[in-house]
């Protein structure tokens, strides 16, 4: 009997209907017309241009600090998350501590970016790139502790044990053994924080606040100028940023702890 | 040989539970010392107590007559093997073994000595860069040993080092172990629940249960004359049967050609239900009408078609074959007498296929000298789970003893 060709056909068409529209995008990145409609000649116009927007420069310059910021934090705050997460394990404080952590994954946006908003006015903080930052953190976090609590599920702890027994002081265990042995996973969810933080619209056009103009603000506002071939080149080199970065995750988070057996 | 390292009055409990009970014990410096037990009798707690893991809730730790109770586990000059081996993943075998060294912050020429060394007496000097995952177990077995012993411990402690491995694999780490500890002259405190093991290796054996020292002993004291019937139990196969003292044995010397009728202590008849009278070397001094268990180990139980010739002290009962297993260098035998099935083994030191072999159902005598079989006060019908059942009896009461009459002298377990 020949196999059905129905899988075959199905994930096709999901791969289509996933990414015609970004093949689209990134083929008319390329195209020197002004509209998409037509193909006039394959040139790097647009990424020229790019190059002499200072608007975007500066756009890019705000997203790439709240993201590196927003990563650097959420990874400290996201491992000893985990840690906590892990160790006490089944006590009740712990059971809420999951449940806050896992909230921000499901959470609407919308509901994250206005009570953040609520929140630093009531404050009186002002709005700009830290606030930025901050709001970042909150959902960069949960994804860290996340990526981190799994890799700490099959970690063998005898490990930190046979550390101590061979005279490591706590300080030597952590540097020598735990950091170097959870850094794949801190490294993976990091990542995903990073990519996550980059492409990020709604929170941080709730919390913006003047000259904190990110990439993606920035994006929505040119659409509005009317200025496609621009978008399209910038979203391509997102793109890029954001694939890279998954890819590298992906390969981290399956690198298994191999010591755990 | 000191008394080296001094366990004195140490007790841990978690929750209502009592792992390790006011336990008191002395190991001699260089001694193979094993600590036995099944899970859950409070052995690995005791390790783990003085690697400094655990904390004690009463008693102190010796160690070469300084008190280390209270020092944390890095400043202790103990290593462990852990049952996992727990390698360094994301360290080389060189790595692995030069940690220790390294943490202390010792001479770079002097790491690499050592470590060279530590290879050599592992054979592993080609296999010094692979990662731990690419090599298998029972070299992972001996980089642990190697990363512990680099330090020059004055105690190895090794936690069930052979539990994750095969039986092939484990008989050779068995001896390779038993080297090692000769080589060294470390003291080694092993913790298993594998009597083989213990054994084969140990210089000198404490029987736990419960989180209490049930016998300590030499390997052969331990097997010979247990001191209750956990430990004959535990450790090697026994026959147990439940009976009352009776009187005095007499004494038929010929003394300077007078036939002098005297009493001797040494023996007691000994009143089982089913049986005629039976002897019994009676070292205790038990008294007369007092109920006690007499256990024999079925090796040292003689199987015969013919009732073999009476002689003094020969003990002989008849039987029927029940079950017969065939291992090649002997043969297991389960007799039914009455309430009791006996388990007997012969070893086989002839050639075999010349006799007429004895199969199921046939009528037997079963025979054993008084001093073989010993006298044991206590006992507890749970211990006799422990004893090896035949495949088709798992799973009903013990055999050889109506559990109905013992369970008022069960203890918990």
């Amino acid at each position: 009997m020949k196999p059905s060709r129905v899988p075959m056909i199905v994930t096709w068409a999901v791969i289509l209907f996933f990414y015609l529209p970004i093949v689209i995008l990134v083929a008319n990145s390329f195209n020197s017309s002004r509209f998409g409609g037509s193909w006039e000649s394959t040139s790097l116009k647009w990424y020229i241009r790019l190059m002499q927007e200072d608007d975007i420069w500066h756009a890019l310059q705000n997203t790439l600090f709240i993201a590196l910021s927003a990563t650097l934090v959420s990874m400290v705050l996201g491992t000893s998350a985990a840690f906590a997460l892990h160790r006490f394990a089944g006590s009740r404080l712990q059971k809420l501590h999951y449940s806050i952590i896992y909230t921000p994954l499901v959470l609407p946006e919308i509901l994250m970016g206005l009570s953040m908003l609520l929140f630093f006015v009531a404050l009186k903080v002002q709005l700009g790139l830290v606030t930025i930052a901050i709001a970042h953190v909150t959902f960069c976090l949960s994804y860290v502790a996340m990526t981190v609590l799994a890799r700490l599920q099959d970690f063998d702890f005898a490990i930190v044990e046979a550390a101590q027994d061979l005279g490591a002081g706590w300080w030597t265990t952590v540097w020598r053994v735990l950091l170097p042995m959870l850094a794949p996973g801190i490294l993976a969810g990091g990542l995903l924080a990073f990519t996550l933080s980059i492409d990020d619209f709604v929170i941080s056009f709730f919390v913006a606040g003047p000259g904190s103009t990110t990439l993606p603000i920035k994006i929505y506002s040119m659409i509005k100028y009317g200025a496609p071939p621009l978008i399209n080149a910038l979203s391509t080199i997102l793109l890029v940023i954001t694939f890279t970065c998954v890819i590298v995750s992906q390969y981290l988070t399956q690198q298994e702890p191999k010591a755990a057996k | 040989m000191s008394e080296f390292l001094e366990f004195q009055d140490v007790s841990k409990h978690y929750g209502d539970v009592k792992a390790v009970d006011h336990v008191s014990l002395t190991v001699k410096q260089g001694e193979f010392f094993s600590l036995l037990g099944p899970s859950g009798c409070g052995k690995t707690t005791l390790l783990r107590i003085l690697a400094g893991f655990e904390q004690p809730d009463t008693g102190r730790v010796l160690l070469g007559g300084e008190d280390v109770t209270d020092l944390p586990p890095y400043e202790r000059k103990v290593n462990t093997i852990f049952q996992s081996y727990a390698l360094f993943p994301h360290l080389s075998v060189w790595d692995n073994i030069a940690f220790g060294l390294k943490v202390a912050k010792r001479p770079k020429k002097e790491i690499k000595e050592e470590v060279a060394k530590m290879l050599t007496l592992i054979q592993m000097e080609d296999q010094a860069w692979k990662k731990p995952d690419q090599i298998s177990g029972g070299q992972k077995q001996r980089v642990a040993i190697a990363r512990a012993l680099v330090n020059k411990p004055r105690v190895l402690l090794l936690d069930e080092p052979l539990a994750a491995l095969d039986l092939k694999l484990r008989q050779r780490m068995l001896i390779e172990l038993d080297l090692i500890h000769d080589e060294v002259g470390i003291t080694f405190l092993y913790v298993t629940h594998d009597q083989g093991e213990a054994m084969s290796l140990s210089d000198r054996i404490a029987v736990m249960k419960l989180g209490k020292i049930e016998q300590l002993g030499t390997p052969e004291e331990i097997y010979e004359a247990p001191r209750s019937s956990f430990v004959a139990a535990f450790i090697g196969d026994t026959n147990f049967f439940d009976g009352t003292v009776a009187e005095p044995l007499e004494k038929d010397s010929v003394l300077n050609g007078f036939l002098a009728a005297a009493v001797d202590k040494d023996y007691s008849r000994l009143k089982i239900e089913d049986f005629p009278d039976l002897e019994c070397f009676n070292d205790k001094q038990i008294k007369e009408g007092e109920r006690v268990f007499l256990s024999i180990r079925p090796e040292k139980m003689r199987i015969s078609r013919e009732r073999p010739a009476t002689t003094p002290h020969l003990n002989i009962i008849a039987g029927t074959v029940e079950d017969v297993i065939y291992l090649g260098s002997q043969t297991k035998y389960w007799v039914r007498t009455g309430d009791y099935r006996i388990s007997i083994i012969r070893q086989h030191s002839r050639f075999l296929l010349d006799e007429k072999p004895i199969r199921w159902h046939e009528e037997v005598w079963i025979s054993w000298h008084a001093d073989d079989g010993f006298m044991l006060e206590k006992y507890s019908a749970q211990d006799e789970n422990l004893i090896q059942l035949p495949p088709e009896e798992v799973g009903e009461n013990p055999p050889s003893l109506n559990g109905a009459d013992l369970a008022g002298s069960a203890t918990a377990q």
